[in-house]
């Protein structure tokens, strides 16, 4: 009986696999390390700079002026003020923004989908799109300066600046909408097709919808980054301490202008508005993600 | 347009319910849409002849889509002719070699010194900074990400990752400048004095070292900035090892670091150097961070890590208070040309290679 036992834990133990030898087992650890100190490398800064956000920029926040208030009439010593202008500019520049760039970037991504698989215009606008996720801001910024402002003689306004971002939110409408419209399964098209409604109302009312819910998660994540953008601002528009409702005449204040300018003034009270401006920036930011994901929710099409 | 208003309900109704793709619930309104068939037909009565159907609704919508597809073509095309056009008038009055010269003077409209030199050097300087220093972080993110990371925990560490691309450049400046800065001093230092006979770690051409308004703190900021976009392509490629690969290599008994070293990393390399490219032209087009960070300086560089300046971007956002003539605007505008064409380039190659290194592998 015991014979029979350790025969059996003869065979099954020792020879079906090799020790690892030293050297192999250090080196897969020694990489193992390494990759993930890699990742907890990148997240520091992260953290860095949201900590330092939430310690220099808290405190304006907590009171009602700032969200009520404009700069206007402040001068650079005096503490106090409130981004309501900054909010009002950036939130109308990136709504001007959106108004244009989701139908024609969502057309964009039709036409490569739908219409345009495989042609010559297709593969080039596809290359041209990806050139354009790639356009640095400041020529964005000044691409509109020599069209709208040299060339058709008008004024620096937050309509400039909205041209600008489109061209910078553009290539982000136009990825999503591809990569959702990919997903919808082409049985959805044929059965419309069989019933014999026109293509144009199958991506219309049936396409469409299905993508609806990814489409708009990548609308708001593409207005967030946009509203970030702060050099084409610097060319295309005057800051103003005070509220401007008029996108197409006179100075505008955003969130991104406003912490530029703010840095300038060299003062502890310019200082305060600034990292407060920097913080609302990032909480705005964040709000358009946030909801970002519940739209996202939901839209979707349920599929139980 | 009552007859298709009346084809276009059914078919409508049709598509919330089957919102999902249900194999099921297709067949039970068949019958009812063949009858419909013949209603759609006599939606465009004028140009339908016999059984082919031209409906106006399919001819304006495909036109709409393709003159959108077409419009995305004719934008590029128009940023270069536009910005051409801008810069040239400039370039004709200007006094100095636009491309040998380092000197910018533009104050005065009548007589323009303008050359790109020191733009170049101190926009590629920092951008090579930011990409050896994010080009092993990112890669060994995506690793660990892809190969190492708990399945259920890789997506929202992934979204941590992608949150650092959400925070906007003017507070990456901000932070650098203030935050950073300070604590990079002791290593730079540390570079200065003891690799200080390397003329790249030599001193600057201004007093940044106290300061941190140089090249180097320019970089790593940057490299924080570029890392999501290496790490998301990297991530992507490795994510598309076959699996086969890696289960043979695990059967014949590799370690994980070997299973990386023979069958992901080859597989990935192209595309990870795609990435790469991506995150570099990222890097040369970053405008704010740059003119936050960097110490204005009219001196000429002197090629070291530690100079200060300003990159074509940042020249160009640092000189919108100039902008109050067609001259003085066509010098920026001539630097912001450079600026497009080497990103485009950069952009371009890297889309190649990424192209290249997915049909290569099948």
């Amino acid at each position: 009986m015991r014979t029979d036992t350790a025969d059996v834990d003869r065979l099954a133990t020792p020879p079906a696999f090799q020790h690892l030898s030293l050297g192999r087992k250090l080196k897969n650890n020694l990489a193992t390390t390494l990759f993930a100190a890699a990742f907890v490398l990148a997240v520091i800064p992260l953290l860095w700079v949201l900590f330092t956000l939430l310690q220099r920029g808290l405190t304006p926040l907590l009171s009602a002026d700032w969200w009520s208030h404009s700069f206007y009439g402040l001068l650079p010593n005096d503490f106090g003020g409130g981004i309501y202008h900054a909010l009002v500019g950036t939130l109308m520049q990136g709504l001007v923004t959106a108004v244009i760039a989701v139908p024609l970037g969502v057309m964009v991504g039709i036409y490569l989908i739908e219409y345009g698989r495989e042609s010559r215009l297709a593969r080039v606008a596809t290359f041209m799109v990806d050139i354009l996720s790639g356009l640095p801001s400041i020529v964005a910024g000044l691409f509109i300066y020599a069209l709208w402002i040299t060339t058709f003689g008008l004024t620096r306004s937050g309509f400039a600046v909205a041209l600008a971002l489109l061209l910078l939110m553009l290539p982000v409408v136009v990825r999503v909408t591809e990569t959702m419209l990919l997903i919808v399964p082409d049985e959805l098209r044929e059965a419309s097709y069989a019933l014999g409604v026109s293509k144009w109302k199958t991506i219309v009312r049936i396409v469409l919808p299905t993508a609806l819910s990814g489409i708009l998660t990548g609308v708001m994540l593409g207005l967030a980054r946009v509203l970030g953008e702060t050099a084409p601002l610097l060319i295309l528009v005057g800051y103003a301490s005070s509220i401007n409702f008029n996108l197409f005449q006179g100075e505008m204040a955003s969130l991104p202008l406003t912490i530029f300018m703010e840095r300038s003034t060299g003062t502890a009270a310019g200082d305060a508005r600034m990292w407060g401006a920097a913080l609302t920036l990032v909480v705005v930011i964040m709000l358009i993600n946030l909801l970002a994901t519940l739209l996202s929710k939901m839209v979707a099409v349920k599929t139980k | 347009m009552t007859d298709s208003t009346r084809a276009e309900t059914r078919p409508a109704g049709t598509g919330e319910d089957t919102g999902a793709p249900r194999g099921v619930s297709a067949p039970s309104p068949g019958p009812e849409a063949t009858i419909s068939a013949p209603e759609t037909t006599a939606d465009a009565p004028g140009i339908s002849s016999g059984k082919k159907v031209v409906r106006i609704g399919d001819r304006v919508f495909s036109s709409i889509a393709t003159g959108s597809g077409a419009f995305v073509v004719v934008l590029i095309a128009a940023i270069g002719i536009f910005l051409l056009i801008r810069a040239v008038p400039a370039l004709q009055v200007n006094q100095e070699s636009f491309l040998f010269s380092g000197v910018w003077d533009t104050r005065n409209p009548s007589s323009l010194h303008f050359g790109v030199l020191y733009l170049a050097w101190i926009t590629v300087a920092s951008s090579l900074v930011a990409l050896i220093l994010a080009m092993p972080i990112s890669c060994g993110i995506a690793l660990f990400l892809t190969q190492y990371a708990p399945r259920n925990l890789a997506r929202p560490f992934a979204y941590i990752v992608d949150l650092l691309a959400a925070v906007p450049s003017v507070i990456y400046g901000l932070w650098g400048f203030l935050v950073l800065a300070p604590v990079l001093k002791p290593i730079a230092m540390w570079m200065n004095t003891n690799l200080g006979f390397i003329p790249l770690f030599a001193d600057g051409n201004s007093d940044t070292l106290i300061s941190g308004g140089n090249v180097f703190t320019a970089g790593v900021v940057l490299a924080v900035m570029i890392i999501p976009t290496i790490t998301g392509v990297s991530r992507e490629v490795f994510q598309r090892t076959p699996t086969s690969h890696i289960e043979g290599a695990l059967a014949l008994g590799a370690t994980r670091w070997e299973v990386v070293r023979t069958t992901v990393w080859p597989f990935g390399r192209n595309g990870f150097i795609g990435g790469s490219m991506l995150g570099l032209g990222r890097a040369l087009g970053e405008t704010m961070a740059l003119t936050i960070i960097l110490s204005a300086t009219f001196d000429a560089p002197r090629y070291s890590i530690f100079d200060a300046g300003a990159t074509f971007a940042s020249k160009i956002a640092l000189g919108s208070g100039e902008f109050n003539n067609n001259l003085q605007v066509g010098a920026y505008i001539s630097a912001g040309l450079v600026l497009f064409i080497i990103t485009f380039a950069v952009n371009a190659l890297a889309r190649w290679i990424e192209s290249a290194s997915g049909k290569g592998k099948e």
